[in-house]
């Protein structure tokens, strides 16, 4: 037919803009060690729940909470506003970052380098993960399963849903291999 | 005889693999079940796989069962949002597809559609978490309830070679308590490594819970040894090549053919692993073969055609 471009396709033709949302790995700026302190002081509690109660009922500051996050998280962690933050349990490393958006670990195409499927000069992301989980003993945080997340909350902040207890059911308590745990 | 029973029954079982051609051409896939018929518990039916655009693998399970091979339908993440893999699952139930195999998928970069956009809403553990509720609970992601639940046996892959090495088992045991019942891996070259991976896997007491399929397969050519070498996460050590560059070209998918039994003969030495899946795309009819030299003979009929 006329009206259809005939094209031959090409690997490079394949690489993914730089400058658009796609997700690309992304090593965190923060070591381990310090990302479990700055969550310990961050951790959710009266004062914080009521602050972040308080952004909600106020669009203004959320959108200016939200925009310094963003700016902050981007820096340090490649994050793209995903809203349900599984740096927790991913020894900060994360996930919404790997191409794939896998949420459970690194897929089957991870490069004998350690390089990522689709950017193969870029170290996977799950890789990273496992290797920060490991040097500090937090192997375990891997193993919980992730729950599917709601996608209609992306570009929303991922404090003040933690700090409100948003996040509770995002993964497994166990590893679900001795007690089933439900998906919902 | 199914597949579920022949796993149950505790006897090695053989699967394999049909791609469904690029155009409306369901003879293609009658003539690739056919060349398997009796060689083989049950065939893949893959899902555009390497991100091509082929006919639908739903479509093609149900012409895999009509002639007269179990099939297992693959069906992949990439493609489709938690929505549609449910209702897919429901059509394949309804149309009495008894497996299902459940997976990312490769990324849209690498197939003949590169802009066309990931969906990814699910990844593949989480699939196979939402099929074991569907069936077992009989509830959708969304909580309503499903009247009937269906039935299928679940299936997940596995790379066995692809970093963190030391991950690979505990992310089966991930599938394993997500509800993967039987998993098929990655193409085994390597057997030292594989059989290092099915040590952690039993450490884990994984195999008693969720059958392990070794994936294995000839290769057909010099070219396609030089195009899987470039596939990620497959790995194909020296011995291999050096095996097959050492044959003339016209007995270079013989001797192919010759290792990949003698690979299998390996693999069925290591305690645990319960069956082999034969990935020979386009070379159907290589498969009784492999199955002969490797020693397994054929398989009880599994469907009246």
């Amino acid at each position: 037919m006329d009206g259809f471009r005939v094209k031959t396709i090409s690997r490079s033709e394949g690489e993914p803009s730089p400058y658009g949302d796609a997700p690309r790995p992304t090593p965190p700026r923060i070591s381990l060690r310090n990302a479990l302190f700055l969550q310990r002081l961050l951790r959710p509690n009266r004062l914080r729940a009521a602050f972040a109660s308080w952004l909600e009922a106020t669009p203004v500051a959320y959108r200016l909470f939200a925009f310094v996050e963003e700016r902050i998280k981007r820096h340090i962690f490649g994050c793209r506003m995903c809203a349900q933050c599984a740096l927790p349990a991913t020894a900060y490393a994360c996930p919404e970052s790997c191409p794939k958006e896998l949420r459970n670990g690194p897929c089957g195409g991870v490069r004998e380098d350690g390089g990522c499927e689709v950017y193969p000069e870029l170290r996977c992301v799950w890789l990273i993960a496992y290797e920060r989980a490991e040097r500090e003993g937090r192997v375990a945080d891997l193993r919980r399963l992730q729950r599917p997340i709601d996608q209609r909350k992306w570009g929303r902040s991922s404090w003040v849903n933690y700090w409100l207890g948003r996040d509770e059911g995002l993964w497994t308590q166990s590893d679900g291999l001795g007690t089933r745990e439900a998906l919902r | 005889m199914s597949l579920r029973a022949a796993l149950a029954e505790g006897r090695f079982v053989v699967t394999a693999e049909i791609g469904p051609p690029r155009g409306a051409n369901a003879e293609a896939i009658r003539r690739a079940a056919r060349a398997l018929r009796g060689w083989v518990d049950a065939a893949n039916v893959t899902d555009n796989q390497g991100a091509m655009v082929r006919l639908a693998s739903w479509a093609g399970s149900l012409i895999t069962l009509q002639e007269g091979v179990e099939p297992v339908m693959q069906l992949v993440c990439r493609d489709r949002n938690r929505m549609a893999l449910q209702s897919d699952l429901l059509g394949a139930a309804a149309l009495g597809i008894p497996n299902v195999l459940l997976l990312t998928g490769d990324h849209p970069r690498f197939g003949d559609h590169p802009e066309a956009r990931g969906v990814f809403d699910l990844d593949s553990i989480q699939l196979v978490w939402l099929a074991r509720t569907m069936r077992d609970e009989g509830r959708l992601l969304s909580g309503l309830q499903l009247k009937p639940p269906p039935q299928w046996l679940i299936g997940a892959v596995e790379n066995p070679f692809a970093p963190p090495a030391r991950f690979r088992a505990e992310r089966l045991g991930k599938k394993v308590a997500a509800g993967a019942e039987f998993v098929q891996t990655q193409f085994v070259f390597d057997v030292a490594t594989f059989a290092t991976w099915m040590k952690n896997v039993r450490d884990l007491g994984l195999e008693k819970r969720c059958a392990i399929l070794a994936g294995v397969g000839p290769i057909r050519s010099v070219r396609a040894l030089e195009r899987m070498s470039d596939i990620p996460g497959i790995v194909i050590p020296q011995e291999v090549r050096r095996r097959l560059r050492g044959v003339p070209s016209d007995r270079f998918l013989d001797e192919s053919i010759k290792i990949c039994a003698e690979i299998i003969m390996e693999i069925r030495e290591i305690p645990g692993v319960a069956g082999v899946h034969v990935m020979a795309f386009g070379l159907e009819e290589a498969v009784g073969e492999i199955v002969e030299r490797a020693g397994l003979g054929k398989r009880p009929q599994a469907v009246a055609p």
